[in-house]
């Protein structure tokens, strides 16, 4: 049985739940063990209309979920008139739904959760195994999401922005357990993009489909982060380059450009050079300059300045990093590799070695200690 | 959505505003003091933060590798070590402000005449995985 099919039709069968009367909370939570039963049931068993079945059984679960609840409540009421279990609509409004798990009402966590769960069609299990906390945890931090979101209405859209970030949130995260988060955002992202015509949502579309483009040369067999110079850019997955470019390329012509086509025409100007020498920097000084007219933010100044320092020589790129707060992430990791381009091998050990004691992630930090124990360790000789 | 350890010493923190040590409590301050950080953790899993809690036993050993062959070489415990770490929880929250105000939180955990004790407690960021976007 294919796993991520089933879970493609999640969203589909939760909004048919919901425009049958069904309260997103309890729909949600019917869909959910209908695709338990699924796992269980189809392998020996496969349904002619998966669709259809998953909706028959979660209506059901729904249904009677909800009459206990009412005999708890009113022994002497019974819910009446389910509706007949009729043709299933072809064409499902799962839009709507990526509006409501990304609600600006919830924090980033909660969204990135719920939207894994509704939208997804993860188990919690899985999620919490994804996000590295207890199950119980992240059925709370579910729970908690959905009742923030009870009484928002699943009938109109919302800010595409806030969808793209949590979406971006996920992709971030990449891989730490069982699931694949890259592979889940990008799936979601397609998904997205096909709901809706938004040149940003096909923006971040190519954005990740170029960085996961270059996953499996990301890192070495001994699990070491390999920086992007470095690349065996033979490993680059050119099917998913050529579609991440022809993405972004339809989405430019619209000329209604955001940060995320900024973002993806950087990755898509990597991805187009074929040795680290031929990588066209100015062409990259140019957009980060379109990304910061976009959203002035340190980071981008940062990067910026990483690209000034390759395009015009490694004095410019410092001279460019002066303007900047030196206690920015990662402000360090760039100065130090400015200078060592620069030829100041001292400095540079210094600054690696600082850079490597504030990283906030391992594998970047080993990086940065190998990087000082070259330099100290060829100054030695 | 990041992980902190929060860290509570034996010693070496500063000294809390409360400082009357434990076994000068009276029994029902004690269970106040422990109902108290179950509550903590029991609400902080309701929030969807909780990671790990866990307590440490004051005495340990330390050991070292002595050659190929040979069996380990312990040394210890040592009364006068500086530092002495004695429980910790693990959260998952979403920015740094949200870690400080848990901690702050817990440190007002109520100990002698049922006062808080204002102890301090340390907050350590876990290292992540590198993210997926990386320019």
């Amino acid at each position: 049985m294919d796993e991520v099919l089933l879970r493609g039709l999640t969203p589909g069968v939760l909004t048919i739940l919901v425009r049958r009367g069904a309260d997103f909370a309890a729909a949600e939570d019917a869909v959910q063990d209908a695709l338990v039963e699924a796992v269980r049931v189809w392998p020996a068993d496969p349904p002619e209309d998966p669709k259809g079945w998953l909706v028959t059984v979660a209506w059901r679960r729904f249904l009677d979920a909800h009459r206990s609840e009412t005999a708890r409540r009113r022994r002497e009421e019974r819910l009446q008139g389910e509706p007949e279990p009729g043709p299933v609509p072809a064409a499902d409004d799962t839009l709507h739904l990526y509006f409501l798990c990304a609600h600006p009402s919830l924090t980033p966590s909660s969204a990135v959760a719920l939207t894994l769960r509704a939208v997804g069609g993860l188990t919690t299990r899985q999620i919490a195994r994804a996000y590295l906390v207890p199950e119980a945890t992240m059925a709370q931090r579910i729970a908690r999401a959905k009742r923030t979101v009870a009484q928002v209405r699943l009938d109109r859209p919302g800010d595409v922005a806030t969808v793209l970030h949590v979406l971006y949130l996920i992709f971030n995260e990449g891989y730490s357990g069982d699931v694949d988060l890259a592979a889940e955002a990008l799936r979601l992202t397609r998904r997205l993009s096909t709901e809706i015509d938004h040149p940003e949502v096909a923006g971040l579309l190519a954005l990740m489909l170029l960085h996961h483009a270059r996953r499996a040369a990301r890192t070495a067999a001994d699990g070491a982060l390999v920086p992007l110079a470095e690349q065996d850019r033979s490993r680059w997955d050119t099917r998913a380059i050529a579609e991440g470019v022809r993405t972004l390329q339809a989405a430019l012509a619209r000329d209604r450009l955001g940060p995320y086509q900024a973002q993806a025409a950087v990755a898509a100007l990597h991805a187009d050079a074929p040795t680290v020498e031929e990588t066209d920097w100015v062409q990259i000084v140019e957009w980060y300059d379109e990304l910061l007219r976009l959203t002035d933010s340190p980071v981008v100044r940062l990067n910026r300045a990483v690209a000034v320092g390759e395009a015009d020589g490694p004095r410019a790129g410092l001279a460019a990093l002066a303007d900047l707060d030196a206690t920015l992430p990662r402000y360090t990791a760039v100065a130090a590799h400015l200078h060592e381009r620069d030829g100041d091998l001292d400095t540079a050990a210094r600054l690696y070695s600082e850079a490597a004691h504030q990283a906030s992630d391992a594998a970047e930090r080993d990086h940065l200690t190998r990087r000082a124990a070259r330099l100290h360790h060829r100054r030695q000789r | 959505m990041a992980k902190y350890l929060l860290l509570k010493h034996y010693r070496g923190a500063p000294a809390p505003v409360n400082d009357v040590p434990m076994d000068q409590w009276t029994p029902e301050e004690i269970s106040a003091h422990m109902r108290f950080m179950q509550d903590f953790a029991d609400r902080l899993e309701g929030t969807g933060e909780f990671v790990d809690a866990q307590a440490l036993a004051p005495e340990g050993t330390f050991v070292r590798f002595d050659g190929e062959g040979r069996p380990p070489v312990t040394d210890g415990p040592f009364a006068e070590t500086k530092d002495l770490i004695a429980g910790w929880m693990v959260i998952d929250v979403d920015d740094h402000d949200r870690a400080l105000e848990l901690a702050a939180e817990l440190s007002a955990a109520p100990g002698a005449g049922g006062r808080p004790l204002h102890e301090w407690l340390e907050v350590r960021p876990f290292l992540t995985a590198p993210p997926t976007v990386t320019e």
